[in-house]
């Protein structure tokens, strides 16, 4: 089948040497010869072969043969060799094949397995401006049955179109850009806006303009839309974040009315507690159930962190009940000391290595990226919420802790065991935190500072809720999860956080109690 | 003082002897403790004389140095690691014979990263302890703050870490990069073909003095090459910042059509959070890679790389960098690693602020050596235009500028966390602690002029 392609390019090969008069040289590094010696070709050399050693010649003109040819013919069972020669041969030589390697990887991952490598193959065969590469594209594209990978493929074949000299070609690859709502078509559309209303355009350039603008009126349209969606997402996926680690806070903060500075540090155990499972997955498993350890280390986390809030309510915290500055202060000396451990013990160096489900992200629509594990986290997140509306609302341990919030006094004439129940309650609430420990894993980092940096924040989303109101929480946490997004696009991610906090403070000069005041003879409590 | 120490010891072990004969397991144990602690002591008093001695015999008494770095704190995480290596450097000089004949004694203090803590710690090893140098300090902010202590009292600082210049004090000793021997090269090497030809930039970093002024000069200096205004960006964020969700998206519309690259001054922790959510956010090295200042081995050392590769760094020295003196560097790092006990032992990696930091214990030496004297001034004019054979290469202490001539490397991240080289300068790049695009009119020289002065 291939016969006749391979005959031509021999025949091209030796029309080539032949009028360059450049003999080819055999592949040897240490051939270094200044003039280029007619050595006679070995007859056993094939064409690519030919082209391979060529690639070390001399001459430029050669090289760009060789190249030209290496793409037409060569696959990917060359990129090896290719390696080979670059990684030996000088500047000038390695900036030759960089190309040819390029374009034959990537000729090679658009008929990959994974739509991810078919993806990054076809965008990065635009970025080669190499027009052999449409009718790759075009045939891949034909073929592809994920849409998005297919959309990039024609994206890609349009984009190089774009070079191409005949004036009808480029107007309708301009229209088809139009239509894909290309993002990456934006900024080469606008130069040739540029250029044809510059001075010295040609006919041709003009011809351009009209169909162009209306191209990029129609994506500029599109990603307006597209923004909105994502800065929408990512103020829900930051409303999550905020929502999990704060929930724990809200129950222990409403129900006791201690104010827990340790929160941040129960996360943390949490946090590591899915490291020690993933390093202990990592030593006694084999790799291939490695991603098992992420589902594995939940109940660890939960439990790690259950039972650090239990000790730290059994040894400190029970002591403190109605001293409010106190159980601040010693809470925050057990959150020093339980840093100080997590830096000394794991020391600084640890990370969390994603599951493979959780890494990358889903295409919904054109411009709009959602990544996997925020996805992930919002889920977990209204999962937690429905479980603990659940528990307080429709079980028997829910109505007593509902009880003891509401009147610790006459709960306890009534027999509830208040002792019991606060110390389940700070458990759980614990437990909460470890969830949220093991669901930061995949957005940040585990670091002994884990904690620090989160606290504030939830703490902000608690007391602007309300105190103990799990309503509030929700909402507070929505409602700067989103404004923050909303405003950091336009004020950079330092003020945003400027105008948070001036915001919440204002808030707070309004209703004191928060988005949702506890009300009744409670209130004064 | 010194003698009565054994003899104390010898008389508890003394006493002891009858209750073991008795037979008391606890007595015995007590017993046994106290002979091995008597042993133990006398011992290290021998030992120490013997050191004395050994020194005094040479040629008078130890040296004394300082090493200021935090031990404790969110900076220990880098800064634990140059105390190893200058204190690896020490054993190595003295068990070689020490400096002219004397061996060096270290005196190590711990600022536990607060800013204020280092400029009396600064005061205690000049003033108390008499130190002759002082190797110490990572961030920007602690150099300022031990500054006016050095200034003051004439004492000598060996900072290793590459910084943002417009400095230029005789009192400190540069021997990490200045801008124009790290960001400079890096950004126009993205520029260049060979780089990739980039044409749009994205100027990110955390929000303090370092990443400021370094991306003030990189901006004057694409303006300077005709990069479009529009085509830069820049933005910074707080320090420890975890939501990048909004950057990641602002640099996808940024990049989107090709051509743009990212330039990484974030520090610390932030980084993590940032480049997960770069990969997640589907961009990849391919098309918009993030060249990072303050990403080098030791940091990458913790943190998931599959999300990194492909990335670049732009350094003086990586531990990949393929010479005999490295390999043996390396390998002596990791063996003095393991033998004293320090964390992870043998896993332990070299960066460019630890090599920095190892070359300037024996520039130090070698200008010791050649005053002849340990008096700040004259070892100071010796450490002009010293050369070393450093793991990394030649380097050159410049003439009269305080800083060091060094090469110039940019590396690619590789899966198991090292830098594989990609492009490296031609010979060794002059500091300009004054950038010629920012401060065009000010130059650094401490032999012509008296400092900072203004070019004519």
């Amino acid at each position: 089948m291939k016969r006749g392609p391979c005959a031509l390019a021999i025949a091209l090969s030796i029309a080539l040497s032949v009028v360059l008069n450049v003999a080819p040289k055999p592949v040897n590094a240490e051939d270094e010869a200044s003039t280029p010696a007619a050595v006679p070709s070995a007859p056993a050399l094939s064409p690519i072969e030919q082209a391979l050693a060529d690639l070390s010649s001399e001459s430029a003109e050669t090289r760009s043969a060789a190249v030209a040819l290496l793409i037409e013919e060569g696959d990917a069972s060359l990129i090896p060799k290719l390696d080979e020669i670059r990684a030996t041969a000088d500047r000038a030589v390695r900036q030759a094949i960089k190309p040819v390697v390029d374009l034959l990887k990537n000729r090679a991952n658009l008929s990959s397995e994974l739509p991810d490598y078919r993806r990054s193959a076809a965008s990065d065969l635009a970025s080669t401006g190499r027009r052999e590469a449409i009718a790759w594209l075009e045939a891949a594209a034909a073929k592809e049955e994920v849409w998005w990978v297919r959309y990039t493929m024609e994206e890609s074949a349009n984009l190089l179109e774009l070079r191409s000299g005949d004036l009808a070609a480029r107007q309708t690859a301009i229209k088809k850009l139009g239509d894909l709502r290309s993002q990456n078509g934006l900024s080469t559309l606008q130069e040739l806006i540029e250029s044809g209303n510059a001075a010295d355009a040609t006919e041709e350039q003009k011809a351009l303009i009209s169909t162009a603008t209306a191209a990029v009126s129609q994506i500029e349209s599109w990603s307006t839309k597209a923004t909105i969606m994502e800065t929408i997402f990512r103020g829900i996926s930051l409303s999550s974040i905020l929502l999990i680690m704060s929930l724990g806070l809200a129950i222990v903060f409403g129900l006791m009315g201690v104010i827990n500075m340790a929160h941040g540090e129960l996360m943390m155990i949490g946090a590591y507690a899915t490291f020690v499972t993933q390093q202990a997955f990592i030593a006694w498993l084999p790799p291939e159930h490695f991603d098992w350890y992420f589902p594995a280390s939940l109940p660890l986390a939960f439990l790690a962190s259950f039972g650090a809030g239990w000790l730290l309510e059994a040894t400190v915290i029970r002591f403190l009940y109605g001293r409010l500055l106190e159980t601040l202060l010693a809470t925050w000396g057990v959150s020093l000391i339980l840093m100080q451990s997590a830096r000394v013990y794991f020391g600084d160096l640890t990370a969390v290595i994603a599951p493979q489900a959780l890494r990358g992200g889903a295409q919904v629509m054109v411009g709009v990226y959602l990544p996997y594990n925020r996805i992930f986290i919002i889920i977990l997140s209204i999962v937690c919420v429905v479980g603990i509306y659940y528990l307080l609302f429709n079980s028997n341990l829910g109505l007593r802790v509902r009880a003891v919030t509401q009147n610790r006094n006459m709960s306890a004439c009534l027999g509830i065991p208040t002792r019991k129940v606060d110390s389940y309650t700070f458990a759980f609430a614990s437990g909460l935190a470890g969830i949220a420990g093991w669901a930061l894993t995949m957005v940040g980092n585990v670091d002994p500072g884990l904690g620090q940096n989160y606290i504030v924040d939830a703490f902000m989303v608690v007391v602007t809720g309300g105190v103990g109101k799990l309503a509030g929480t929700i909402w507070a946490s929505l409602g700067i999860g989103g404004l923050n997004k909303l405003i950091e696009p336009f004020s950079g991610a330092v003020y945003g956080k400027v105008f948070i906090l001036v915001g919440v403070i204002l808030f707070l000069q309004w209703r004191p109690s928060g988005l949702f005041a506890a009300k009744g003879r409670s209130a004064d409590a | 003082m010194e003698t009565k120490e054994p003899q104390g010891a010898e008389n508890v072990n003394l006493t002891e002897v009858p209750s073991e004969e008795r037979g008391s397991s606890r007595r015995e144990f007590l017993g046994q403790t106290g002979r091995v602690a008597a042993g133990v002591g006398v011992a290290a008093l021998l030992g120490n004389l013997g050191n004395y001695a050994l020194s005094y015999a040479a040629g008078g008494p130890p040296i004394k140095i300082g090493i200021l770095h935090s031990l404790s704190g969110t900076m220990a995480i880098s800064e634990v690691s140059l105390r190893d290596v200058v204190m690896m450097a020490v054993e190595e000089i003295n068990k070689a014979g020490g400096v002219m004949g004397r061996q060096i004694e270290a005196v190590i203090v711990d600022p536990a990263s607060n800013w204020d803590l280092f400029a009396e710690k600064a005061k205690q090893l000049l003033l108390q302890d008499k130190v002759s140098v002082v190797f110490g300090c990572w961030t920007s902010v602690s150099r300022k703050s031990v500054l006016p202590v050095f200034e003051k009292n004439n004492g000598m600082l060996f900072y290793p870490v590459q910084y943002e210049g417009e400095e230029c004090s005789k009192n400190v000793f540069y021997t990490g990069a200045a801008v124009n021997q790290q960001a400079q090269p890096a950004v126009e090497y993205l520029m260049s073909p060979e780089g990739g030809s980039y044409k749009k930039f994205y100027l990110l970093g955390t929000d303090y003095v370092y990443p400021r002024t370094t991306n003030k000069i990189l901006r004057a200096m694409l303006l300077a090459k005709g990069v479009p205004a529009a085509n830069i960006a820049e933005e910074y964020t707080p320090f420890h910042h975890q939501d990048y969700q909004t950057i990641c998206g602002k640099i996808k519309k940024f990049a989107a059509g090709g051509g743009a690259a990212v330039i990484s001054t974030i520090n610390g922790d932030s980084n993590v959070p940032f480049y997960k959510e770069f990969g997640n956010q589907g961009l990849r090295a391919e098309d918009a890679p993030i060249m990072a200042f303050s990403v080098a081995e030791d940091e990458l050392r913790g943190m998931d790389t599959s999300a990194l590769v492909g990335h670049l760094a732009a350094w003086n020295y990586y531990q990949s960098v393929d010479t005999p003196q490295n390999k043996t560097f390396v390998a002596n790092f990791k063996a003095y690693c393991k033998k004293n006990n320090l964390p992870d032992g043998e896993n332990r990696v070299t960066d460019d602020p630890i090599e920095a930091a190892y070359f300037g214990v024996y520039v130090w030496k070698q200008a010791v050596e050649k005053a002849g004297t340990l008096d700040v001034d004259k070892v100071r004019a010796a450490v002009y235009n010293q050369k070393f054979l450093a793991p990394g290469g030649t380097i050159m202490m410049d003439c009269c500028n305080q800083h060091t001539h060094k090469p110039v490397i940019i590396g690619e991240i590789l899966k198991d966390g090292q830098f594989k080289s990609v492009w490296r300068s031609k010979g060794l790049v002059k500091p300009e602690p004054w950038s010629e695009f920012t401060n065009p009119e000010k130059g650094c020289d401490w032999i012509q002029h008296q400092g900072t002065y203004q070019k004519k």
